[in-house]
């Protein structure tokens, strides 16, 4: 077995060697870490490994996914204390002395084993005014945007966000302001501030400022380091707070 | 909005005590060179409207800076209502600012 500098262990597969999974069990907030010992093989993910335990050991454990690709952003959950995308992320980068231990994600409820409740997320997504809300109708042409120019690129920047709650697990506001909006939802904003075919500006400014929003963060950058898709959303909410301080400087608040 | 106005204020209060503390800091290796000797202060400050506006200034910012600063804290560690802090907010920087300016007319008007 090869092991990296870090403990972690690369190529872990050799006949029958196994991983000890520690995986959470229980419903709601009650449950605790059940061990199942799984086939160590050569490039599996952490979901293929979920997955083998479901199938194999036992087939009530929920948990969720969708693409597998890294797309869809469903089956992001707390592997050894950190979140990360499970279908993306090498068993082999994150055993450590062949123990691994995946829980749902933080600062989300529990549904039942590795499913966190998505709810709250999504409800603050809304809340921070993430719909975009069009200039024109369907019968219009479509407006034509420079994809140079400052805003637009201010847009791009976090426009690739698949929604998959790892920046809000990471997020220790969140932990400690449980009404805070988030990473996410803030950058999803930043997102729409930045776009010149948006019209409900002035209300997500006035959301995104309201006690819950922007300013609560302390730009731990934790949603930055753990982002799979490496966003940048500290910098989405910086922005915000220094557009919605030029608006209470100009009374527009 | 509250928020944005607070974090402008104590933003604004940042940026004006970062030369004060400077200047308060290099005034302290000046003032202490010949030991810490409290008629020596009182020689340099009674009297002195430069050095109590300075140091006034600096009560007052850092009343501002610090009470601001302990609401997010305060919420963060004890939770609780977001009004209640609003309220406490202003009962630090009541509390601090007359402090500080009382040690500060002890020193320029006594």
């Amino acid at each position: 077995m090869d092991s990296e500098p870090d403990g972690s262990d690369l190529n872990a597969s050799a006949p029958g060697k196994t991983i000890a999974v520690s995986l959470w069990r229980g419903q709601g907030s009650s449950g605790g870490l059940v061990r199942y010992d799984v086939p160590a093989r050569d490039n599996q993910t952490i979901l293929d490994i979920v997955t083998h335990i479901q199938r194999n050991i036992d087939n009530t454990l929920s948990y969720r996914f969708s693409c597998r690709v890294g797309m869809c952003g469903s089956c992001a959950m707390m592997v050894n204390g950190v979140p990360r995308w499970t279908c993306r992320t090498h068993a082999g980068r994150v055993t450590k002395n062949g123990r691994l231990t995946v829980e749902p994600l933080r600062n989300l409820p529990v549904i039942k084993d590795l499913v966190a409740d998505m709810t709250p997320f999504f409800d603050k997504w809304q809340k921070a005014k993430g719909g975009f809300a069009g200039n024109r109708s369907r019968a219009e042409d479509i407006e034509p945007i420079r994809p140079d120019s400052a805003q637009r690129r201010a847009a791009d920047a976090g426009i690739e966000c698949i929604n998959c709650a790892i920046c809000y697990a990471a997020c220790d506001v969140v932990a400690w302001q449980p009404d805070y909006l988030g990473p996410a939802a803030l950058n999803r904003a930043w997102t729409l501030m930045n776009d010149v075919r948006d019209t409900a500006a002035k209300e997500r400014l006035r959301a995104v400022s309201a006690g819950d929003g922007c300013h609560n963060c302390h730009s731990h950058q934790s949603c930055m380091k753990f982002c799979p898709n490496e966003l940048n959303p500290t910098a989405a909410i910086a922005g915000l707070k220094a557009m919605a301080a030029r608006a209470a400087l100009k009374g527009e608040l | 909005m509250l928020d944005a106005r607070l974090f402008l204020l104590q933003r604004a209060t940042a940026v004006l005590m970062a030369p004060l503390v400077l200047i308060h800091l290099a005034l302290i290796i000046v003032a202490v060179r010949n030991g810490l000797d409290a008629a020596e202060i009182l020689s340099r400050t009674r009297g002195s409207w430069l050095w109590g506006s300075y140091y006034s200034l600096f009560v007052i910012a850092a009343s501002i800076h610090a009470a601001i600063g302990l609401r997010v804290i305060g919420f963060e560690t004890l939770g609780g209502s977001r009004r209640i802090w609003d309220l406490t907010t202003i009962l630090i920087a009541l509390l601090l600012a007359p402090l500080g300016l009382r040690a500060v007319f002890a020193l320029v008007a006594s």
